[in-house]
């Protein structure tokens, strides 16, 4: 296959980027799309110019590290799959695929395709953990968990932080992140103690780092590559009531 | 100088002398020096070892601890476990990650489970048999006392991951669920659908993450350590690189905890995230610290094959996978028709044939050299050759096809991603790829290496699995170092130690600042015509043929003679664009492939040093006549610790001599 890239270049944070169009020739269908991008550096290395930057590392859907929109969607357009699982044969010989950063107010750009999300990071330190301080905790089996429950807490906790929900969300919000977090931890008996305290530290740290707020597009919903359910949202939304109606 | 201490008389009396001499070499005068290898286990019976050493090791007063600084590198597993519990503790703690979250370090992606010895289901699991399947499965090249306390701890593991909620599978009735996993009799292994690493590791990230909020722990992501700061025999600090600026900088403390993970990328192709890299522990070797069995690398059985040159990294398919599927190859060669239409009389289910008590579910080291040799006779399937079948019709016959898509749906979709087959409709190909490293960073009983005050913990030190690891035990030990013996251990060492004795300013940090500048700056000057990517994989390709699933003398030598040639063409040919005062990928690789091409001359010449066949490490000229893995316990029942001897100069190989008292050394048979 042989194919047209537009991708964002930007040198840093300070200065403007715009789409530069490349020609990747010899495209296997076998490939992933990072392994795309990775033939195009090489090219690009080997004519002396500078490598496109893009995050990355397991290369396998779980670490969260890849964050490109393709063609206007983040993660591209195969469904509940990552960037790097994306494969080529899902494209034809000929396509023009444009490739850009996400792209929301609370995630600036660093380098090219290259964002930076520690807000993310900032909003699971801000309560978005179980306070069990490692020893003196209770035999595994003395809590039982409702399978249903346990199942549904995985479904949330399944979430693996990319940032595709923020990038799709006409608003940037980050309401299925967090509320995959909120609703992972208060589903499990272990997690029902913090609750209260949890899901309002966690909305205010969201908040402040200007994250839009759901408006029901449920682009999320679509753009996650774990398919995680808008109705954490609701759980969510339930739980910051209830948080707030406790004394 | 030196370091003494008294033990107490119950415990060895521990000497252990460094001595730096900076004139000459930039790295440590061979003559100069002295290793003495102690491996600190404490007396008395194997049972109750780690209890005595708790009960005797020092404390650091509540009042004091905030006043000792520890250095954590790297927030998989081990290291934001130890981080958070340091914190929790009291300690000031500084952790450093080259991901952009500490939540994408690579234990991330563990997919199978957790063993521990609950012994829930009443199928006769204990500590002990946790601790016999451990060192059998390593091929009995690991330490009985440092094995027995991983058993011992595991299920505590299990108790403080479900406190912190960690979702793990549950039956109907509530109670956690078990399965068994390769190489085990008893369903000892907990897990969270296919992605328990991932759950384990944001479990480790939460409560690191609340240590964060707390102000206890300073997290530096985007930075790289690429230097080890001693001083006066004792580690005292790292150099490191801020990714997004590219400033270079020391960072001291009291003690520093590498939690740095393996090496498989050694090999380019592997299982492991494209960032997983030896520098740490490879520049912690370079100032002293013994590396042990760097030729222990396993090659797990079940990936998906190469599918071409573009090929940027294998992708493991869980071992969980074995316990449904049957792994088969036709019995004659060059059989071109598709898996499907060959009938049942013409397949060979080599592993049960030739493992009928095991069958699919052998050790991971027996079931990737059957899978290399079926290849190697011709009768492997797919494109390549290179890959057997794994295949769940039996399976989905049996149980029902929901049944089978329920229990690996996740893994089947993300296999059909890849290959663009569906695994319910063609059996699924696998081929054998590098997957995890049991050599590492040689350390004691208490986790502290030959350098007083370096700590290495998880995949990055050797200590627990021997010549191979087996099925769910990596999740297991990044835990039990970080969360249970690292915070005993470490307390012990401070307790000994003034705190805040070396600062950023002392002159050691200061040239160790400015010759990690120097080599950057050299990377960027070579503008050579080859890529950092285009030399690394070939130095993959030379290992994986010569130091790979099976190693030959002849190959070895090759290999030793090609590494440094290979080296020297990277440093006159290799070419990185940009600037080091910025964002630069490829400048951050080459620094990681520089370090390699070091380091893999020392796994060649570990594995032509061991001339005998263990576990991961099989050596053609040492097999029994059914092709199996022949040891050589009176040569070899010890650990390999090399110590770096300068720049182009033979390394000194120490022997730690293995004694076991509780076990029997047998051939590990699993027919």
């Amino acid at each position: 296959m042989n194919l047209t890239l537009r991708v964002w270049r930007q040198k840093n944070k300070n200065v403007n980027g715009k789409l530069i169009s490349y020609e990747v020739k010899q495209v296997s269908p076998d490939m992933s799309f990072l392994e795309v991008l990775d033939l195009l550096n090489e090219n690009l290395v080997k004519k002396g110019e500078e490598p496109v930057a893009f995050d990355h590392d397991c290369r396998e859907g779980i670490c969260g590290a890849c964050s490109l929109v393709i063609n206007g969607i983040p993660h591209g357009p195969d469904r509940g799959t990552t960037a790097c699982q994306l494969h080529m044969r899902k494209f034809r010989d000929g396509d023009t695929i444009c490739v850009e950063p996400w792209r929301a107010k609370p995630f600036p750009v660093v380098k090219d395709l290259v964002v930076d999300r520690s807000a993310l990071d900032r909003i699971i330190q801000s309560g978005g953990f179980i306070s069990a301080s490692t020893g003196g905790v209770p035999n595994a089996n003395s809590i039982l968990v409702a399978k249903e429950d346990a199942d549904r807490a995985m479904d949330a906790a399944a979430c693996i932080g990319c940032g595709a929900c923020v990038a799709a969300c006409p608003n940037a919000s980050a309401m299925l992140f967090v509320a995959s977090k909120v609703s992972h931890l208060a589903l499990l008996p272990q997690g029902k103690v913090e609750r209260a305290h949890r899901v309002k530290k966690m909305i205010k740290q969201m908040d402040s780092e200007q994250f839009g707020n759901c408006t029901n597009h449920f682009e999320c919903e679509a753009a996650c590559p774990k398919k995680i359910s808008v109705s954490f949202i609701a759980h969510m939304n339930r739980e910051y009531l209830n948080a707030h109606l406790q004394p | 100088m030196g370091w003494n201490v008294d033990r107490g008389g119950s415990l060895c009396r521990l000497r252990l002398r460094s001595i730096i001499d900076l004139s000459g070499s930039d790295y440590l005068n061979p003559r100069s020096r002295f290793v003495k290898l102690d491996p600190r286990i404490p007396e008395g019976p194997l049972e109750s070892k780690w209890e005595r050493c708790k009960s005797e090791l020092k404390l650091v007063s509540p009042a004091n601890k905030r006043k000792y600084k520890i250095l954590v590198v790297g927030t998989g597993l081990a290291g934001a476990s130890a981080a958070a519990s340091l914190a929790e503790l009291g300690f000031s703690v500084e952790c450093f990650c080259f991901q952009d979250s500490a939540r994408r370090a690579h234990s991330i992606a563990a997919q199978g489970g957790i063993n521990a010895a609950k012994n829930y289901q009443n199928d006769g699991d204990s500590v002990h048999r946790l601790f016999y399947d451990t060192i059998k499965g390593g091929d009995f090249r690991s330490r009985e006392a440092n094995v027995h306390r991983l058993a011992e701890i595991s299920s505590a593991i299990i108790d403080q991951c479900v406190a912190q909620g960690v979702p793990f599978a549950r039956e109907y009735s509530g109670y956690l669920a078990n399965r068994s996993f390769g190489g085990a009799q008893v369903s000892r292994t907990f897990y969270a659908r296919g992605q328990t690493g991932q759950q384990l590791l944001l479990g480790a990230y939460q409560a690191l993450s609340r240590q964060v909020d707390a102000g206890s722990v300073i997290l530096h992501t985007r930075s790289e350590m690429l230097d080890l700061v001693v001083v006066d025999g004792e580690a005292r600090g790292i150099i490191v690189r801020d990714l997004i600026g590219g400033k270079v900088n020391a960072f001291t403390g009291d003690a520093v905890v590498l939690a740095t993970g393996g090496y498989a990328n050694v090999f380019y192709l592997s299982t492991n995230a494209k960032g997983c890299n030896v520098t740490a522990t490879w520049r912690a070797a370079k100032r002293g610290a013994l590396f042990a069995n760097p030729c222990f690398t396993q090659i797990h059985p079940t990936c998906i094959p190469v599918s071409g040159d573009h090929q940027s990294k294998l992708t493991l398919m869980s071992e969980s996978l074995r316990n449904d599927g049957r792994i088969w190859v036709p019995k004659a060669k060059g059989d071109g028709r598709p898996g499907k239409h060959i009938p049942a009389d013409e397949r060979d289910y080599f592993l049960e044939r030739k493992y009928p008590s095991f069958g699919n579910l052998t050790p991971r080291d027996v079931a990737s050299r059957s899978v290399k040799e079926v290849c190697d006779e011709g009768r492997g399937v797919g494109k390549t050759g290179q890959g057997v079948y794994l295949d769940f019709s039996d399976s989905m016959g049996r149980l029902g096809k929901n049944v089978i898509e329920e229990r690996y749906g996740n893994l089947f979709q993300m296999y059909e991603k890849i290959t663009g087959e569906n695994p319910l409709e063609t059996p699924m190909r696998i081929y054998p790829a590098p997957h995890y490293t049991m050599g590492g960073a040689w350390v004691d009983y208490h986790l502290m290496s030959n350098l007083a005050g370096l700590f290495v913990i998880g995949e990055a030190n050797f200590s627990d699995h021997g010549a191979n690891r087996l099925g769910a035990s990596a999740l297991m030990q990044g835990l039990a170092d970080g969360y249970f013996i690292l915070p005993y251990t470490i307390s012990d060492y401070l307790a000994r130690t003034k705190p805040g004795t070396v600062t950023s300013d002392h002159p050691e940090c200061k040239r160790l600042e400015e010759e990690a500048a120097k080599r950057l700056k050299k990377l960027l000057s070579i503008r050579g015509r080859r890529t950092v990517d285009d030399i690394h994989r070939e130095l993959g390709t030379l290992l994986w043929n010569h130091c790979g699933m099976s190693r030959s003398e002849q190959g070895l030598r090759t290999a030793l003679e090609k590494i440094p040639e290979l080296r020297e063409t990277f440093w006159r040919d290799v070419t990185i664009l940009g600037d080091r005062e910025e964002l630069n990928q490829a400048l951050e690789r080459a620094g990681r492939v520089a370090d390699f091409l070091e380091f893999s001359e020392l796994m060649c010449r570990d594995a032509l040093e061991r001339k005998e066949s263990c576990g991961a490490h099989f050596r053609v000229e040492h097999q029994t006549e059914s092709g199996e893995a022949l040891r050589d316990d009176r040569h070899f029942k010890h650990v390999s610790a090399w110590e770096f001897k300068g720049e182009n100069q033979t390394p000194e190989l120490h022997q730690e001599p293995l004694e076991f008292s509780n076990v029997e050394l047998v051939q590990r048979n699993y027919a």
